[in-house]
């Protein structure tokens, strides 16, 4: 099953900003072990555009994040057999990159 | 009761969460063998009374259920495609023989119990899956609308499925913290029955003390090594055993002090001593104990007491400072105090808990206790408004009959 590793920050307690060494040696291990299927880094919210073309013309707007306190600040798509080993995979990334992770499988 | 409605009911009782676990290991889908389960018990009921009842129910509704599935499948799969059909059919093959899938059973209590579920989640799933209960019953207990624990049960069985929680054993790694996750579930389970915590008619619901003793029984049969399993089986029949003598005939719950310790149940105090005595020697031997199988053995004391003035409270005392290095929760230093107030006296016991009051103001038990407390320092006054206080938070209505009567009592 393929699971999307939300990173979830917080602009009240954010996580520390140093973890960058971390993350890429957890990510070779990822790509090490078969789990690896992408993995980004987002850009700050305020840096989000949101568009609705769903009537007669496209609006832009900024993004749905931009006043929210937790934000999503970056993801990871997983290759993992089970639930188990997608959260065994996500407190480590937790760790790893200081922040809470929001573990959903791909339907 | 006729002798099929008796066969069926033991089935009930010992074989549903066999065959739903086996019927889950075999198609690896929990709303798939608890409908195909639950239709297996339902067609018992007419061929049993038509045809008697079959040498080995349990491999009759294994079997039953086992077809049930497969009908259940096919129909689906009518709608969806032929291939998925195949691939169903060869992996619904015949079933194990019961001996082989014991461990099932396991499997089934940890996937219910996965700590991706809520906590009343997990109890609700637990209750339903491995105890067999029904949706109603369920509902019943915790006091929550049928609909309501109907869509709860559904959401769980459909998040195991589409996130992928594994209908296997917890890795080595896991596994202490996967079974006192368990645990946590049947305590939760029995604490309920216990001490029901809503206004419910009945103060103590034995059906759920006793299923939930039932499950833990039967988890250790599963692990019979584990320690704090041995230690929560053992708590909850030193509490049950004393079930009978905690409500008056008048509805009020009767304190450890005021309890007729002759109506307490000898057999299952006799039970849940041999295992805090197995327990000990294990302690001895250098393993040690944690918290259930601490509570188990200050029960045990309670339990040894020919009379309340017989409680060697110093033994209790020094098991809840053994206790308290290991949970050091204000709960646990609340009910320390209890046994400070039978050694040193109530006013070392209330210096004890004013240090918890910010933690523990809103706590029924807490104001209980202080008012008990304060009432044997003869300051009336503030034990009358901390009964006041109790009486306000506590739910449970013997609790409330009780806690009235000893206010009254104050004059």
């Amino acid at each position: 099953m393929q699971y999307l590793a939300s990173v979830i920050d917080d602009k009240g307690n954010p996580g520390s900003t140093d973890r960058q060494p971390a993350i890429s040696a957890f990510n070779e291990r990822l790509i090490a072990e078969g789990y690896w299927v992408f993995a980004g880094g987002l850009a700050d919210t305020d840096a989000a555009t949101v568009i609705d073309n769903r009537g007669e013309q496209a609006v832009f707007s900024d993004g749905p994040f931009l006043e929210s306190k937790e934000y999503l600040a970056g993801v990871w798509v997983w290759e993992a057999p089970d639930l188990d080993v997608a959260l065994t995979l996500a407190r480590e990334a937790s760790k790893v990159c200081d922040r809470k992770i929001e573990v959903r499988p791909f339907r | 009761m006729t002798d099929v409605e008796e066969a069926i009911t033991r089935a009930h009782r010992d074989e549903w969460a066999r065959v739903v676990a086996a019927v889950t290991s075999r198609f690896g889908d929990l709303d798939v063998a608890e409908e195909a389960v639950a239709e297996a018990f339902t067609t018992a009921v007419e061929r049993w009374r038509a045809d008697g009842v079959p040498p080995n129910p349990g491999a009759w509704l294994t079997t039953t259920a086992h077809r049930k599935a497969i009908d259940r499948i096919r129909r689906e799969n009518k709608r969806d495609d032929k291939h998925k059909e195949a691939q169903m059919l060869r992996e619904g093959a015949p079933p194990e023989p019961l001996a082989a899938i014991d461990d099932d059973r396991l499997r089934l209590i940890f996937t219910c119990c996965h700590p991706a579920l809520a906590m009343q989640t997990r109890v609700a799933l637990t209750l339903r899956m491995v105890g067999g209960l029904t949706v109603p019953a369920i509902a019943r207990a915790f006091l929550v609308q049928e609909t309501a624990m109907e869509r709860r049960i559904t959401r769980a069985k459909a998040k195991i499925k589409a996130a992928g929680i594994p209908y296997r054993m917890p890795s080595a790694e896991d596994l202490p913290a996967r079974v006192s996750g368990v645990l946590a579930v049947l305590f939760l389970v029995f604490n309920e029955g216990y001490l029901v915590s809503g206004p419910d008619p009945d103060p103590v619901r034995h059906d759920l003390t006793a299923e939930a003793i039932r499950l833990t029984r039967l988890i250790r049969v599963l692990l019979p090594q584990d320690g704090e399993v041995a230690g929560l089986l053992a708590l909850m029949l030193l509490i049950e055993a004393r079930r009978t003598s905690r409500v008056s005939a008048n509805g009020e719950l009767i304190a450890l002090d005021e309890q007729d310790r002759g109506a307490w149940d000898p057999a299952l105090i006799a039970e849940g001593h041999r295992l805090v005595r197995e327990r000990l020697a294990a302690a001895a031997a250098g393993v040690a104990p944690g918290r259930y199988q601490i509570l188990a053995a200050i029960n045990a004391v309670h339990t040894s007491a020919r009379d309340m003035r017989d409680t060697d409270w110093s033994q209790v005392l020094a098991l809840y400072d053994q206790l308290v290095r290991l949970d050091p929760s204000p709960i646990v230093a609340l009910n320390r105090a209890i046994a400070v107030a039978e050694l040193d006296g109530p006013e070392a016991a209330l210096a004890d808990i004013d240090r918890l009051e910010d933690r523990l103001a809103g706590y029924h038990a807490y104001q209980a206790t202080r008012a008990d407390l304060l009432r044997r320092l003869g300051r009336r006054h503030e034990s009358r408004s901390a009964y006041d206080r109790a009486i306000e938070l506590a739910g449970n209505i013997a609790e409330t009959a009780y806690l009235t009567r000893r206010r009254d009592q104050l004059g």
